[in-house]
């Protein structure tokens, strides 16, 4: 069973390397929406700090939401997703196994770019620590509710514009939580990153099912 | 189960007996809550005339989120139970919901010019009934993408569960977000405490908004359910 997972991480990871602009279509895309803001906006330090944990957590969101069509991508016109269904896995955890693929094949690239772009915003270290831990916390949720958007229009031709419609709304609270648990005054920081965590939780636990659900709906 | 016995055939009877009554209704609180709203109620005493606003803005508001969760159980019940009426039911309530928004949006934002001295602002409640708008659109759009009519109704159902879960959590985030920047006089809507004057035309045009709801919410399921029915009839018709 574990090999069956992490054997479809690592087949996921393959194809998110290979295909689609690899993994350096999300940080790359991410530092150019970090770059338009100093120059649409004054660049001065003090606005820069000011923007920068909103900047990082739009961006890091708008990565993730570019990249949701690749989580199912051919796997439903290639049969792959029903040689999965017919295998060993429930597909609850099919569906974990691809949100762990995709987490670390575009998460952990936005969490490394994270730093650099946090310097070109003159965050100082701790800040900079707040919004690393913030992100680390709600990137998995951002995928997997991106990967319940995703099962949804598994499927359909260019169904970009309605992932995100569908996703956007039912993602704001972890913007909501990750941005202020970085930015909030005192006392509102830490309360910020209990919510963003017990989100995480949550998804982690309510939407693998829901989307095996959904997977099922979508394979008949 | 009562969704096993809901025999579609009687529910259309139903709703076709309840029409005149539900229309008589909503014309009769319709017209005793605007003449009670716009005339015999008292101007407020910070917002003046402009107060009236909120008679016709609240019970959008409150009908636009009560359509949501229709909608939403609904779907859950299609989703348990597989009882075609009770997608219809959902997908009938979904534009009339958003139209509910959509028309606390635009009141809402008429309302905060002369009120606040501006069309819009970010604030918890105006915040909350904006992404509402955006669920409704998602599961619109989602129920008309998906090309087998089976899967569409399925996945839209699973959409609209999904998210009215994530409802209450969207409105503690915007509440908690909204705490974080109390801004410095945000005139309350309605007020700190509402006077019995003012109350009697809200709840009678809540009453009104809620009749008129049902009205179209029972129009448009009749709607889709009579096709879907009549070939039936006619199969019996020329049953010998």
């Amino acid at each position: 069973m574990t090999r069956a997972f992490f054997a479809i991480v690592l087949r996921d990871l393959r194809l998110h390397a290979t295909s689609g602009g690899g993994l350096l279509l999300a940080p790359g895309f991410f530092a150019l929406v970090a770059t338009l803001f100093p120059l649409a906006l004054n660049p001065a330090p003090a606005t820069l700090r000011l923007i920068a944990p909103a900047v990082v957590w739009i961006g890091g969101l708008l990565a993730v939401l570019i990249s949701l069509e690749r989580i199912f991508g051919e796997d439903i016109e290639d049969g792959s997703l029903d040689a999965m269904a017919l295998g060993l896995l429930p597909l609850a955890l099919v569906a974990l196994a691809k949100a762990l693929g995709h987490l670390v094949a575009f998460g952990v690239p936005l969490l490394v770019t994270a730093p650099l772009i946090a310097l070109a915003y003159q965050l100082d270290t701790a800040t900079t620590g707040k919004l690393l831990l913030s992100l680390l916390l709600g990137l998995p949720a951002l995928t997997l509710i991106g990967l319940f958007a995703a099962a949804l229009t598994a499927g359909l031709k260019r169904a970009g514009a309605l992932i995100a419609l569908i996703v956007v709304p039912l993602e704001l609270p972890v913007l909501i939580f990750g941005v202020w648990s970085v930015a909030a005054p005192a006392g509102g920081g830490q309360t910020g990153l209990i919510y963003l965590a017990l989100i995480t939780l949550g998804a982690l636990i309510l939407l693998p099912a829901a989307v095996g659900a959904v997977l099922r709906l979508v394979l008949e | 189960m009562l969704a096993r016995s809901l025999n579609p055939r009687t529910v259309l009877q139903l709703l076709r007996r309840i029409d005149p009554w539900l229309g008589i209704a909503s014309a009769l609180l319709f017209a005793f809550g605007i003449v009670d709203a716009l005339l015999l109620s008292p101007p407020d005493y910070q917002q003046g005339e402009s107060v009236r606003i909120m008679y016709v803005h609240v019970p959008a508001a409150y009908l636009a989120s009560q359509a949501y969760l229709l909608l939403a159980g609904m779907s859950a019940l299609y989703l348990i139970w597989r009882n075609p009426l009770a997608d219809m039911a959902a997908a009938t309530a979904a534009p009339i919901g958003a139209a509910f928004t959509a028309l606390a949006l635009v009141t809402g934002s008429l309302w905060g010019r002369p009120t606040w001295g501006t069309y819009w602002v970010w604030d918890a409640r105006l915040t909350s009934v904006l992404v509402l708008l955006f669920l409704y659109l998602g599961y619109i759009a989602l129920r008309q993408a998906v090309e087998t009519p089976d899967k569409a109704r399925r996945l839209a159902a699973w959409l609209a569960v999904i998210g009215a879960i994530d409802l209450p959590i969207i409105r503690f985030s915007v509440e908690w977000w909204n705490t974080l920047h109390q801004p410095a006089s945000l005139l309350r809507p309605d007020g700190p405490s509402i006077d019995p004057s003012m109350l009697r035309p809200l709840l009678v045009m809540m009453a009104a908004y809620q009749a008129f709801f049902l009205f179209v919410w029972a129009r448009g399921l009749r709607a889709r359910l009579a096709p879907r029915l009549k070939h039936e009839t006619l199969k019996e018709r020329t049953r010998v």
